[in-house]
């Protein structure tokens, strides 16, 4: 459980650490929280030459609000957001979302930023910036991009970060009515990485729905049919579960029996949260 | 090695570091603080649990040279805290350690309960505690102590967080 030796170092900026993330012949990763990283490098899961830590970067620790979106920078924390240190216009989605995700000393230093740049199939994260429709905002050697999450993320742990990249934070679009959402998770245990998350959001009363699946493949998906099926009015459970089988098979391979049963009750109970609101 | 100075216990400790060292090892084998105990190492278990500019902290999942700059507290610089006296008078009277190796990050943890919830109730001691794993599985006691304590704190609000 000891990590293999590798060099250490703290740059002053974010050029400064695209540099060194890009070093030639080395293997480097970036280290914000660790509190995934961490463990891999000490199950020696990840073994890198160079460790750059940009935990102390003041410019991806932004966090602003305008009418129009809500920025969240990369180095924002689940315990800040959890504690409501972030901007909430999503009616406490982002807060409850938050509060769910391993435990607490693991919040403390966990960052969004880290959180998307794993891309593990069962986190949270990915889940609830791709309902909100967020834009990641990457800087790196080739210049800034600006991706939707849900095309950043292609696959498991994959996505379209190059070396030298760094996620400076999170550009999320403030919803016009206030927002209603539900969110169920199921986990052997709380805290730990869930076997089915699902979100579902939907614009005011009667406003159009988006369903996101999470920890069911490879990659968060969204979930069209059943989408479709919530905004309208007087759906029955027998239409929403025709339809979320509908979408399992679309978006998701290789799933069994009990799988099916478990990602449609979980987003029956996401559904039934939100209309309890 | 990195360089590092850390505020441990109150007291500047200057070192050199392997940059792979956990702050972990740097408090077991390096300060020779063994109340922070190793149990699975990569963040299940919580017996690691230290805090960190006033905040818990896992670590095992904390490189010494990430701590560098930061103030550190560990169960030993915690003896003379009102809140963990109070803990640990309540696990005592509770019986709330049977072999005792996760108890000081059952501490640690309680006493950052308190200070985010008043007077917290049985459930949300149950769900705050869930990182920390006890395998004597005293939580029953565990739980009860850490109401009791809150329920002893003399003020309408939780204990106030480390400065």
């Amino acid at each position: 459980m000891k990590a293999a030796p590798f060099e250490y170092i703290r740059p002053k900026s974010v050029a400064e650490a695209s540099v060194a993330l890009g070093r030639r012949g080395a293997t480097t990763a970036a280290i914000a929280g660790g509190q995934s990283l961490i463990p891999m490098l000490s199950l020696r899961v990840a073994l890198i030459d160079l460790l750059v830590d940009i935990s102390r970067l003041d410019d991806l620790k932004a966090v602003t609000a305008t009418p129009d979106s809500t920025w969240i920078g990369s180095l924002t924390t689940h315990s800040q957001i959890e504690d409501g240190k972030t901007p909430d216009v999503f009616g406490g989605l982002m807060r409850r979302v938050a509060g769910q995700i391993s435990y607490r000393a693991v919040r403390n230093h966990g960052t969004i930023g880290g959180s998307i740049a794993l891309a593990d199939p069962a986190a949270d994260w990915p889940c609830c910036l791709i309902a909100l429709d967020a834009t990641v905002r990457v800087v790196g050697r080739s210049g800034v991009t600006v991706p939707r999450i849900a095309d950043f993320i292609h696959d498991s742990y994959a996505t379209t970060l190059t070396t030298g990249d760094i996620i400076m934070g999170f550009d999320i679009p403030a919803p016009k009515v206030p927002l209603r959402w539900g969110f169920a998770k199921v986990a052997r245990k709380s805290g730990a990485f869930a076997h089915s998350i699902a979100i579902v959001t939907a614009l005011g009363k009667d406003g159009p729905a988006t369903v996101v699946l999470g920890a069911a493949g490879p990659r968060p998906r969204q979930m069209v049919a059943t989408a479709t099926q919530l905004a309208v009015a007087g759906a029955t459970e027998e239409q929403l579960r025709a339809a979320i089988a509908t979408d399992l098979d679309a978006n998701f391979e290789g799933l069994d029996a009990y799988q099916k049963r478990m990602h449609t009750a979980n987003i029956l109970r996401a559904a039934r949260d939100m209309r309890a609101q | 090695m990195t360089a590092i100075t850390v505020a441990l216990n109150g007291v500047k400790v200057v070192d050199d570091v392997e940059p792979r060292q956990s702050l972990a090892d740097f408090l077991r084998d390096r300060c020779g603080l063994t109340a922070t105990h190793l149990g699975c190492e990569h963040g299940a278990c919580g017996a690691c649990t230290v805090v960190v500019d006033g905040l818990a902290t896992r670590s095992c999942l904390t490189l010494a040279a990430m701590a560098d700059g930061r103030a550190v507290s560990t169960l030993e610089g915690l003896r003379d805290d009102p809140l963990m006296t109070l803990l640990r008078r309540h696990f005592h009277e509770s019986h709330a350690l049977q072999c005792g190796f996760c108890t000081p990050g059952m501490l640690i943890t309680a006493r950052d309960i308190l200070q985010r919830h008043t007077r917290p109730d049985d459930k949300t001691v149950r769900h705050e505690l869930s990182g920390q794993i006890c395998r004597c599985t005293g939580y029953a006691n565990i739980v009860k102590a850490i109401v009791a304590a809150g329920q002893d704190l003399p003020q309408a609000s939780a204990a106030p967080p480390d400065a």
